[in-house]
């Protein structure tokens, strides 16, 4: 597991890369991403093409973004999720919190 | 490095005085013994914290010896070092064997002997602090039992499993740790029907089990006070989402089943597809999960729309937490859906998926552990006869309350589209406590004379639509329409109560602004056709007589009054 972040050069966006299982491991490395690094970013998106596994933690932590991203009005985009992590997103009906590609 | 204390064995005066002066002036204290006996005496005595032993001694000998003082001293660590003129490497092996952990050759080379004896030292002083550290732990560990055993008993009251043994419900649980985060409830109606949740919450053990206890008490609470589901999951959701840290939440299902109208509605948030299986025909139809999971959602932004299905007689119902899903074999594979749903189909008999399943997981798992929590469910429509009583209602109610009183309560559209009246007619006609041992049935009454005032009074609609199951279906949906798109109307509840501490009377008493309905000609076409039960409509009128002492239309047939005395006859 590992996260990799990028934040556009006016820091608005911010991109969150995990790659491997995205469970309670990516915890701490998650938030870190979030909260320190970009403390300006207004939009992000969460890049899950090395993603292969996904649980119910990892869908705790984008709802834990998805809060400190202003909640209701968070603009947050998962991207480029394989089969099954798209499956765990749609059974949990996380389509209706997230822009899922 | 002061004190260590030595036990010397040797039978050789020389060679011992010589080995004593050696340890004595590297700072260590000495005891001296002559036999393997007296070693074995020397080390009760005075606990030495490393032995060196001479081999071949009178008497028992030193690997005898050893042996013996290795045996006594248990779990503690006591580094034993022969001292010996062997060469063989075969006796030397075998000194070792014996349970002596080095050796030394004579002579003696004190640099080396030094060494040896402060090397062991530190090994032995290793293994003291390890045992301290493990039987700290082991007290901790002892300590976290006990209080997750206090908590559990706690928890087992609140998050009881309800009717989970009554005879339409199957259900395995498997929890990984003494909490479960996997919850199952099921609870009776008043009114007859019974309410069943299965629900996940986030993660394992005490943090997943804690929220399912707010969980339980809303769902059995609410249950007994006759709220639907609704209104039980939009509660349950308030409460998780105000409790609950952002990031946990909990996958549920939740189903209400209707015994007499073979129905079930069902709210599913967050959870991988449910079955139904039909007896007829063995038709597997998925349910699909259509909400967020409980807790994510604020109650504005809330969903508590329901599912509503056909759900006759030996029809199947089968649910499961993605634990069963997920659940791995030895070469990491997950069990998932297309299984499960090969069991539903191929099975020899409908009655026998749920065993069926159970045997192809563990066929599948070997082995191997669950990674998560395991819960299977199956519930199955049967007669309401056959469930055996309904357990009756709140214990507890008060001793004493009111006996006179009566009240009068309109409600318009606004309060028709989205408000469940009963539960609070309930709770006042539950004051009166001669009252409370009927109260399914009092339940049963109030509740078919308030659908009839709304839905065949205000909103219009024609029974008779019931008569199949398609049209069963076909008049719920209408109902929600006609509501929705409802500008007036109303529904006026009459209550008035008078009487005693030992009989009293209830007169209930229904006014709709509809048009009202001929009924003079229903109540003599019930007379003629008496007892057709499997009829879906009918206004209810046959269980009201059965209830009520008196049941009588007035005016147009716009009001319907109802009177209940108290206690009940015998002949029922």
């Amino acid at each position: 597991m590992s996260v990799d972040t990028n934040l556009s050069s006016d820091g608005r966006e911010l991109t969150i890369r995990v790659s491997g299982r995205f469970d309670f491991s990516a915890h701490q490395a998650f938030r870190d991403a979030y909260e320190n690094l970009a403390p300006d970013a207004s939009s992000y998106i969460i890049d899950l093409r090395d993603t292969s596994y996904l649980d119910s933690s990892a869908l705790g932590m984008l709802l834990l973004l998805r809060d400190h991203a202003g909640g209701d009005s968070a603009q947050i985009s998962v991207i480029n999720c394989n089969a099954d992590v798209k499956k765990i997103l749609k059974i949990s009906n996380f389509e209706q919190l997230f822009r899922i590609y | 490095m002061t004190g260590i204390r030595v036990l010397i064995a040797d039978d050789n005066l020389v060679d011992r005085k010589l080995l004593s002066r050696i340890v004595r002036n590297q700072g260590n204290t000495v005891v001296e013994a002559t036999c393997g006996e007296e070693a074995i005496l020397a080390f009760r005595e005075h606990h030495p914290d490393i032995v060196l032993m001479d081999v071949l001694m009178p008497g028992i000998g030193g690997k005898e010896a050893a042996r013996c003082i290795k045996a006594e001293a248990g779990e503690d660590m006591v580094p034993i070092i022969f001292l010996t003129s062997l060469t063989d490497a075969h006796d030397l092996a075998a000194c070792l064997e014996s349970g002596g952990d080095d050796f030394m050759n004579k002579p003696y080379n004190p640099v080396v002997l030094e060494a040896k004896i402060r090397s062991f030292y530190r090994m032995r002083d290793m293994h003291r602090t390890l045992q301290a550290q493990r039987d700290t732990i082991a007290v901790h560990n002892d300590h976290l039992i006990r209080e997750q055993e206090t908590a559990k008993a706690v928890f087992d009251n609140v998050a009881h499993h309800g009717c989970l043994s009554s005879p339409n419900i199957r259900y395995m649980l498997s929890p990984l740790a003494v909490f479960n985060g996997d919850v199952l409830l099921a609870a009776r109606c008043p009114g007859g029907g019974m309410h069943v949740l299965l629900g996940d919450f986030t993660g394992h053990g005490l943090p997943a089990a804690i929220g399912a206890m707010p969980m339980a008490e809303i769902f059995y609470g609410m249950t007994a006070k006759g709220f639907g589901i609704r209104d039980i999951v939009r509660e349950i959701n308030l409460k998780l989402h105000n409790i609950l840290p952002v990031g946990f939440f909990c996958c549920a299902t939740m189903a209400a089943l209707d015994f007499d109208n073979k129905t079930t509605s069902l709210w599913m948030g967050g959870v991988p597809d449910g079955y139904l299986l039909r007896s007829k025909n063995r038709e597997l139809e998925p349910l699909c999960s259509t909400h967020l999971p409980l807790g994510v959602l604020s109650n504005a932004r809330f969903n508590d729309s329901v599912i509503d299905l056909n759900f006759n007689n030996d029809d199947r119902l089968f649910f499961w937490s993605d634990g069963i899903l997920e659940a791995r074999n030895s070469a990491g594979e997950m069990f998932g859906q297309e299984r499960l749903e090969h069991v539903m189909r191929y099975s020899i008999s409908p009655t026998l998926v749920f065993e069926d399943i159970q045997t192809a997981l563990s066929e599948f798992q070997g082995t191997q552990k669950n990674d998560d929590d395991v819960t299977l469910l199956e519930v199955v429509m049967m007669d309401r006869e056959l469930l055996g009583e309904t357990p009756v209602g709140p214990a507890n109610a008060p001793a004493s309350g009111p006996l006179d009183w009566s009240l009068s309560y309109r409600l318009g559209p606004q309060s028709l589209q989205t408000f469940n009246p009963l539960p609070l007619m309930m709770h006042i006609i539950m004051e009166v406590p001669g009252l409370q041992s009927i109260n399914g049935q009092l339940y049963s009454v109030l509740s078919e004379l308030y659908s009839n005032a709304l839905e065949h009074g205000v909103l219009g609609l024609d029974s008779s639509l019931k008569h199949s199951p398609e049209g069963f279906m076909r008049y719920y949906q209408e109902r929600e329409t006609r509501l929705q798109q409802m500008g007036n109307g109303h529904v006026i509840i009459e209550m008035e109560h008078s009487g005693n501490v030992e009989h009293g009377r209830l007169v209930l008493r229904f006014r709709d602004s509809g048009p009202g309905f001929d009924w003079q000609t229903m109540v003599n076409r019930s007379r003629c056709t008496p007892g057709d039960a499997h009829r879906y409509c009918g206004r209810g009128i046959p269980l009201l007589s059965s209830i009520c002492t008196s049941l009588e239309y007035k005016e147009k047939g716009n009001v319907v009054e109802a009177e209940i005395m108290w206690p009940p006859t015998a002949e029922g």
